[in-house]
């Protein structure tokens, strides 16, 4: 009999949580299927099944699952809701099988498997277990998969911060592939920018219309919120009377009002953000002001992409930022 | 003394003026939301704040263009961005150069001690807590007598032989309310308002159909928000029922509060866990009113709202599986009221249709045709 597939999208935790999960699924003898990258296709797919009002992530996302859904024995949509134990993942994240489930027809069974630390400490130890219990898994078979899957997870996440792109660490972990060689050991790069935003945007090269790939291009090397360190990033804390509540956006606004403070360390601020992003319109704002109360040391744009976003306009505002901060840089020198 | 102005949430007004001022402050009471107020969040928020933030910043810029120099507001731990609207409003106007102070009041679970801080900040009269805690006992009395008007008003409106009689009676009910110097006035007032509106002439053959209203708490609460749909409703002959009041959200937030009202294990089988801001709310509601014979629902969301948006992308499936039609509103500064009232009329027209196709055949059976 031929083994039993879990199909898992190409999009949202994908770029965060996709090597464990698959380590985890392979030891319990399943098979992952993954969908292919961002296409237009699946984006149009996706317009035409999510809510018109829903940002451009959920509509890729409804993409993606329509692209998996018949070749499939089960779709894995997990419901997290805290990780940490101290913040929660946007609304988008917490409704998205539920979401699913409701919207688009003729559905694989979902593995809607809840995941809140915030109510239980091994939240994602008991969600593991459940998970392989609805799989008709025994208990051993099922801890010892979710060990090698938090193995996997935490070399992943070392090369992550050690900055190479989920693209590039993937490749590396899954398919043998060597790492690419770093810029600086190539010495081409003249500026350092920080790409802010959340990894299902900026490390899709579709919705980003490969702003990463145009960014390295034009010689800067591209620092993102993923490589800042979490002890940096815990010393923002007290920046706000309270924390943002959404992890991607907390870690994203830290790593924004780190960049602002230590004003050396990167030459410009470049905030990535989708047309209709709930959260983003507080981060973005904060930013702003963050920006002006720091009497524009470190210069900071907004980029906002949407499904219409088209490749010769954010090159264009790509290039005109490098281009300002580029000459800031040797006016300063 | 301290001028203190407050978000415009509906009918509340009224009571807070009153509690702010009872604390030994001067209110800077807020206008009704209108198109100064909208610009003014419009010009200073970000583009994709929600229509409550545009809102409320605009009458806060508003206000302190009046003298204001502390806003009371409420908090929130999130998943729902409102959480975070009194700090980000305080952010974006310090900005614009004007300092204000904010009290933001979370609940008084998390942090009690930091909740009682707050009060004494408010409490420019140097009351003792004693005296508070009747003051609010008191206030409260009022704004639940001023729910239980406003929910006859949705009741009577729709039955009226004389249009706009309801609305007369409603705001005069308000006006006892407000005078009312002791809990006993208020029970008096209460009365009264539920006495006038009992002799407003009713058409007993009116056809009426009943609709439920779920979404986020504020453009459902606040008139000005949502263009007056209930008024709009009422005068299309629409009963009205609204899911939250501020009163019952009050008490279910609020320590020893009663439980909600059994719409958690309604919105079990689409929603399990609660996703921030009233979804689950929205969902459960609909559900009952389904239950309840409604004809259908009509759901209040701000632009932007993610929550809502999750609760509308499963709305088709209540619809199929309960068979009640759900409207859905998301409201921005760009809504405007004639494109509204052509889409309300073009849903009530729907649902009194099958309304009657559902008496015919009940009919029909019953006759044994």
């Amino acid at each position: 009999m031929a083994k039993k597939t879990i199909g898992i999208p190409r999009a949202m935790f994908y770029y965060v949580y996709f090597p464990a999960w698959k380590t985890f699924f392979e030891r319990l003898g399943f098979g992952v299927v993954t969908s292919p990258k961002t296409t237009k296709e699946i984006l149009d797919a996706g317009v035409r099944e999510a809510l018109a009002e829903a940002c451009v992530p959920v509509k890729i996302y409804f993409g993606h699952v329509l692209a998996l859904k018949d070749k499939v024995d089960y779709l894995f949509v997990p419901r997290i809701i805290s990780i940490n134990g101290k913040t929660i993942y946007c609304p988008k994240f917490l409704g998205m099988a539920d979401m699913v489930k409701s919207a688009l027809p003729n559905m694989p069974t979902v593995l809607d498997v809840t995941v809140n630390k915030k109510r239980n400490k091994l939240s994602l130890f008991r969600g593991a277990m459940e998970l392989g219990r609805r799989l008709g898994k025994g208990p051993w078979a099922t801890f010892r998969a979710f060990l090698a899957g938090w193995k996997v997870h935490r070399k992943y996440d070392r090369l992550l911060k050690a900055g190479y792109t989920p693209d590039e660490a993937m490749d590396y972990m899954l398919h043998g592939k060597p790492l690419p060689v770093k810029q600086e050991e190539e010495g081409g790069e003249t500026l350092r920018l920080a790409l802010l935003g959340y990894p299902y945007t900026t490390h899709d090269s579709f919705i980003s219309v490969e702003a990463i790939q145009k960014l390295k291009s034009l010689g800067v090397k591209v620092i993102t919120a993923e490589m800042v360190s979490p002890s940096l990033l815990k010393r923002q804390a007290g920046k706000l009377v309270k924390g943002i509540f959404w992890t991607f956006s907390d870690i994203t606004s830290k790593a924004a009002f780190h960049f602002f403070e230590n004003a050396g360390e990167v030459d410009g601020i470049m905030h990535l953000t989708a047309f209709g992003c709930g959260p983003d319109f507080m981060v973005d704002k904060l930013m702003e002001i963050e920006a002006k109360k720091r009497g524009g040391k470190v210069p900071f744009m907004t980029l906002m992409i949407d499904e219409h976003t088209g490749e010769a306009g954010m090159l264009t505002r790509i290039e005109a930022f490098c281009e300002m901060v580029r000459r800031r840089k040797e006016a300063a020198v | 003394m301290k001028k203190v102005t407050f978000p415009h949430l509906g009918t509340s007004v009224v009571v807070f003026n009153d509690l702010v001022r009872d604390l030994g402050n001067e209110p800077v009471v807020p206008i009704r939301p209108n198109k100064k107020i909208l610009d003014l969040g419009v010009q200073y928020g970000p583009e994709f704040a929600c229509l409550p933030f545009k809102i409320l910043l605009g009458s806060y810029l508003e206000a302190v263009e009046r003298g204001a120099d502390t806003v009371v507001t409420s908090g929130g731990s999130g998943p729902c961005r409102a959480g975070h609207y009194g700090e980000v409003a305080q952010k974006i106007m310090a900005s614009a150069g004007k300092e204000l102070e904010f009290i933001v009041f979370d609940s008084i679970y998390q942090k009690p001690l930091e909740f009682i801080r707050k009060v004494n900040r408010l409490n420019s009269a140097k009351l003792s807590y004693w005296s508070i805690v009747q003051l609010v006992r008191f206030y409260w009395r009022k704004l639940q007598a001023l729910d239980r008007l406003e929910r006859t008003s949705h009741r009577m409106r729709p039955r009226e032989l004389k249009r706009g009689e309801t609305t007369q009676v409603f705001n005069q009910s308000i006006k006892w309310v407000q005078e009312s110097k002791t809990m006993g006035q208020i029970d008096e007032a209460e009365a009264a308002g539920l006495k006038a509106f009992d002799v407003i002439a009713q058409d007993p053959a009116a056809d009426v159909v009943k609709v439920g209203i779920v979404g986020e708490i504020y453009v459902v609460l606040e008139p000005a928000s949502n263009l007056e749909i209930e008024e709009t409703l009422g005068n299309m002959g629409v009963e009205v029922n609204r899911s939250i009041y501020l009163t019952g959200w009050t008490r279910e937030n609020a320590p020893g509060g009663k439980k909600a009202d059994g719409f958690e294990e309604a919105a079990k089988p689409y929603l399990p866990e609660p996703i921030g801001g009233h979804a689950q709310e929205s969902i459960g509601h609909t559900v009952m009113y389904a239950r309840d014979g409604y004809d259908g629902v009509i759901q209040l969301a701000p632009f932007t709202c993610i929550p809502e948006i999750v609760v509308k992308t499963i709305m088709p499936r209540i619809t199929r599986e309960h068979g009640i039609p759900v409207l859905t509103f998301f409201l921005d500064e760009q809504t405007g009221k004639a494109g509204m009232q052509t889409r309300l009329e073009a849903f009530i027209d729907m649902l009194r249709r099958k309304k009657r196709t559902r008496e015919e055949a009940t009919y029909a059976r019953v006759s044994g045709d």
